[in-house]
């Protein structure tokens, strides 16, 4: 008898065990325990249950929860801003890079791929033309592949090179299929693979401001470039 | 005597731990298939795959937001999910008071919908996967030539808010899969591979066969004309809508 409980007791501690590693998408609860520390940060990172007055500088201590809250809100990223993306990108310089790295520059992004005959040697005409108009330094240039088995770092940098975008506002991406998948529904880009080498995509060029946010979207190929190259214009000045 | 009531108590805790329940899944079997809307005539291959057997319900989506503050209704980013996200919910875990527990969710984004999954170790399933699915009849794998199954489908797309009905009480498919059609709408995880809507007509280089007109016009059966119905609407959707007749269910890969 006595085995048979115990057997039950370690069944269950295994299920208990099981069920945190199946919640491992569960966010962890702030404890709402008022924690103190020195604004100066004098003591780096030490924190107090009360607000006793730091030994070392002598000021009243803040609520901690205030003061990474100060913090926080200088990298606050606003609701609608590509920059809340967590997916990581391999550059043409074979960097990995956020889309958070790219903050406090005008995005002007656009998706093609290196190996397409049709549409996009016209849209990234179109990218070169934009960028000639605008000529600003505050503004970065940016290419993700669709293609991302074929366009890898190495494929990108050489295509950078043929078509002179190889200086420094000029960035070519190429992520994970998944994420891929995912930075076409921000751009609102719809794409398909349709034979092994080719792609049918949406032509549309977005604009970004320094925040990360959707400001404007150029649709169509060989369009009036006008009314984005303004835009960019507005943005980064 | 305490042993005992200490065995019986841990194992019950063990349980509380999971209430989120995951839906059972039926695995579909692999196979080729000539979609409305693919790459080109020869058809696709499907690969074994396992599918939800029900659309996620309110009551598990309620279960996932409790613990994933991110989807809360007050806290949802909006490049991820726009107003109407939850519409209907009283507040952040509270569903609306004409809301059952046991209906399909919806009202939820694209990225709501692949994290939820994510977050059960699954995906949404890919267009062509669902569509192989739901090609099933009670009786087989394959219904595309079955007229009877196929006006069925066309009906049950005819009737008004079917989202406020439970899982499960459709048909139980050829697969054990429930309420592929005829219940809501579903997310599937490239659904924004459609180039049909308005804009990709004057702006997508390639796509010159599928537009509204020439799709409907050379549909050769009925199962075409509620294909259709089905990718036009994935055509005119963007993946931070909220629609009160789209929901989802996750799938899963087979490993090698």
């Amino acid at each position: 008898m006595k085995s048979i409980f115990s057997r039950i007791t370690l069944i269950g501690v295994v299920l208990f065990i099981f069920s945190f590693l199946m919640n491992s998408c569960s966010e962890n609860i702030q404890s709402t325990e008022q924690v103190y520390q020195c604004p100066m940060d004098c003591e780096e990172g030490k924190t107090y249950s009360d607000n006793r007055g730091c030994p070392i500088c002598k000021m009243d201590l803040q609520l901690k929860d205030k003061y990474s809250k100060v913090l926080a809100d200088e990298g606050k990223i606003e609701s609608a801003s590509i920059f809340n993306l967590t997916s990581k990108w391999e550059t043409q310089n074979n960097e990995t890079i956020e889309l958070k790295d790219l903050k406090g520059e005008v995005l002007v992004m656009v998706m093609v791929y290196t190996s397409c005959q049709a549409a996009c040697p016209r849209l990234v005409a179109d990218m070169r033309n934009i960028s000639k108009k605008v000529d600003s330094k505050e503004v970065r240039y940016v290419l993700v592949s669709i293609d991302p088995e074929v366009d890898t770092p190495e494929v990108l940098k050489a295509f950078a090179i043929e078509n002179e975008m190889d200086s420094e506002e000029w960035i070519f991406l190429q992520g994970s299929i998944d994420d891929v998948r995912e930075f076409s529904n921000v751009l609102a880009v719809k794409y398909k693979q349709i034979s092994p080498i080719d792609f049918s995509h949406s032509n549309i060029i977005s604009v970004f401001d320094m925040a990360g946010v959707l400001f404007h979207q150029q649709e169509g190929l060989g369009v009036d470039n006008d009314e984005t190259v303004s835009k960019i214009v507005e943005l980064s000045n | 005597m305490i042993k005992i009531y200490l065995s019986i108590a841990v194992l019950l805790f063990s349980f509380i731990g999971t209430t989120q329940e995951s839906t059972a899944m039926k695995k579909i079997k692999r196979g080729a298939f000539v979609p409305l809307y693919g790459s080109d005539s020869l058809g696709v291959y499907v690969p074994d795959f396992m599918l939800d057997v029900y659309p996620v319900t309110n009551q598990q989506y309620l279960d996932f937001v409790k613990k994933r503050a991110k989807w809360k209704k007050s806290k949802v980013l909006r490049l991820f999910a726009n107003e109407s996200y939850l519409r209907k919910w009283e507040n952040d875990t509270i569903l609306g008071p004409e809301m059952n527990k046991n209906s399909a969710i919806t009202n939820v984004s694209w990225y709501a919908a692949k994290d939820y999954c994510a977050c059960q170790g699954k995906r949404l399933p890919s267009m062509d996967e669902w569509e192989y699915a739901a090609m099933a009849s009670e009786k087989e794998p394959n219904a595309q030539t079955d007229s009877v199954f196929n006006s069925r489908i066309i009906e049950s797309y005819e009737l008004p808010k079917t989202y406020k009905n439970k899982v499960g009480k459709k048909f139980k498919n050829y697969y054990g899969i429930y309420d592929m059609h005829g219940l809501v709408w579903e997310w599937t995880s490239d659904f924004n591979s459609v180039l049909i809507s308005g804009e990709s007509r004057q702006d997508v280089d390639t796509e010159k066969n599928i537009f509204c007109g020439s799709a409907s016009i050379n549909a050769s059966n009925l199962m075409d004309y509620a294909a259709f119905m089905r990718y036009a609407f994935r055509g005119s959707i963007k993946a931070n809508y909220n629609i009160q007749t789209l929901g989802f269910r996750c799938a899963k890969s087979i490993k090698k």
